[in-house]
């Protein structure tokens, strides 16, 4: 496993998991668990998926995301995972 | 499984509330360095750093990419270079032409700041040692990169007032051989009692004799996370404020020991230590002054400001020792005054003294920091204040240090500007009283008494 999170914030509109969701398909990147919530009128998603299979590096995938985003108006954040285990896991 | 609310949590810290690792540090060993020919020397400076840390500033900015914090500097300590050019320089000049090579070698790597243009003279100083301090005027004048710190007491060995007396003259030196740029020479100058072989931040870096032949330091911040988590609790109690910080520097500290493993395994150096100091920048919420002012002050430097400040450090001490193996350099909340906009304004609205700060570093990681004073302000004056604060560390067992600008030509009032990460000061008010007959006594003040435990 290679794990990875994917968060999405801003206005919501529509195809906004469809874009996403269909670029991770054609890298081979699984997606293991989706989860969303508005906070403060502003969407948040999260995505964790596994980027065992992906043979891209990692820059390049959160760079792609990063621009799927700005077409969508949305902000798109690829990170590894770890940050987050570390900080809320002991 | 992470939850959504851990995730928005973590980048909140980053996008709105400036948590970032505020430095990955290479300590290099240049001991192995040292040749009585000054450019054979030189050659060896400059190739083992180039070599040792071609990867360092690349492998930071992957690591920022791929977790999605900053990392804002990356730097680099070296030995003392008194103890690697004892042998091949003969006057201050040939140490200058080291400080020079220095400089090409950080500008090759891409760092922004190399620490290390140093001497440890906290009993005696030795030729090697003078002849370095007597250059730091001209190779802080002459190089962009580099930083010098001396240390000049220690509690095992007591304070050479030599050295004191002296780094007065050498502070009021370097800041006339950089008067064109309002002093800035001695924004990278500092003098230590204490000082830390494994410091990761500038401008007082050094890697220690005692370190192995490489080694990554990392240092971590996040003041801004800490005064919003402290926002949320507003009239809270003690027990609750603690927990709080405590809580906050635990989450911040983690973050930077993922780094430095990460860092580690990347560069194929050994990780050595975490700094868990609080360390502002000018940024707005990005300030110690503005937690202090949380917790319930007007300004800085009103009463209760070094019990605020007591109570800060130690918290922010034990919540990050527990998410660190390895904890060293200084460790505490910084209280710079050029760097931290909330320390400004207190010094600005007259809320804030020099002796007031000198009381908070009785109980902060480090000193008198980043503090403008009037150009003309006698070097004994600077050896007096420096001779004080080397006392709080030598008798307090904790670190200490001087980093005063007597900027040229500016009075009390004014303001000197510094730029990026160094900021902008208002000139402080010194007591004008003489301490010359003091400072001007030859030899060393002895170790105090509870430092024999042998």
């Amino acid at each position: 496993m290679n794990k990875a999170i994917i968060t999405v914030v801003g206005k919501d509109t529509i195809g906004i998991i469809a874009s996403v969701c269909q670029y991770l398909a054609s890298k081979h990147i699984n997606i293991l668990d989706i989860s969303q919530t508005i906070v403060q009128d502003y969407f948040n998603m999260m995505m964790i998926v596994d980027m065992q299979a992906c043979e891209q590096a990692f820059e390049e995938i959160s760079g792609d995301l990063n621009e799927i985003g700005q077409t969508l108006g949305v902000q798109v954040k690829c990170q590894r995972e770890d940050i987050f285990n570390k900080m809320h896991r002991i | 499984m992470i939850h959504i609310s851990e995730v928005i949590e973590t980048n909140k810290m980053i996008e709105h509330e400036n948590l970032d690792v505020r430095t990955i540090t290479m300590g290099i060993n240049l001991l192995d360095c040292a040749d009585s020919r000054l450019d054979v020397l030189c050659e060896n400076i400059y190739r083992k750093i180039t070599t040792l840390a071609k990867d360092l500033v690349k492998s930071g900015d992957d690591i920022a990419r791929e977790y999605g914090v900053p990392i804002v500097n990356k730097r680099i300590s070296i030995t003392p270079i008194s103890l690697v050019g004892g042998s091949a320089c003969q006057t201050p000049d040939d140490y200058v032409q080291i400080a020079k090579t220095l400089d090409a070698a950080a500008a090759k790597v891409g760092i922004n700041f190399l620490g290390g243009y140093s001497a440890i003279v906290s009993k005696g100083m030795s030729r090697s040692d003078e002849l370095l301090i007597r250059s730091i005027p001209k190779a802080l004048a002459s190089t962009q990169f580099i930083c010098s710190s001396i240390n000049v007491g220690s509690t095992k060995t007591g304070i050479n007032m030599d050295a004191v007396r002296l780094m007065g003259e050498i502070i009021k030196e370097t800041a006339e051989a950089t008067k064109e740029k309002d002093s800035l020479g001695c924004a990278k100058l500092v003098v230590l009692c204490n000082a830390p072989d494994d410091n990761p931040f500038m401008a007082g870096a050094f890697h220690g004799v005692s370190e192995a032949d490489a080694i990554i330091n990392v240092g971590v911040s996040g003041p801004g996370v800490v005064k919003y988590a402290l926002e949320q609790i507003r009239e809270a109690d003690f027990e609750t404020l603690c927990e709080t910080i405590k809580k906050t520097a635990f989450k911040i500290t983690r973050v930077g020991q993922l780094v430095a493993q990460e860092a580690s395994r990347r560069l194929g150096i050994p990780f050595g230590i975490i700094d868990l100091s609080l360390a502002p920048t000018p940024a707005i919420g990005d300030s110690v002054a503005d937690i202090l002012k949380e917790i319930g002050l007007e300004h800085p430097g009103a009463p209760g400001t070094t019990a605020a400040l007591a109570l800060l450090n130690d918290q922010v001490k034990k919540g990050g020792v527990m998410a660190s193996s390895y904890v060293g350099g200084l460790s505490g909340a910084f209280i710079p005054v050029s760097e931290d906009q909330g320390m400004i304004d207190a010094v600005e609205c007259g809320a804030l003294s020099i002796e007031k700060l000198e009381a908070m570093t009785c109980v902060c990681s480090v000193g008198l920091d980043m503090i403008a004073i009037p150009g003309d302000t006698a070097a004994s004056t600077i050896s007096g204040i420096i001779a004080d604060e080397a006392a709080i560390g030598m008798i307090n067992q904790k670190t200490t240090a001087v980093r005063i600008i007597p900027v040229v030509g500016k009075g009390v009032g004014e303001i000197v500007e510094f730029g990026g990460l160094l900021g902008y000061a208002p000139i402080m008010q010194v007591n004008g009283f003489d301490c010359s007959r003091f400072v001007g006594r030859k030899g060393r003040i002895p170790a105090p008494i509870h430092s024999f435990k042998n």
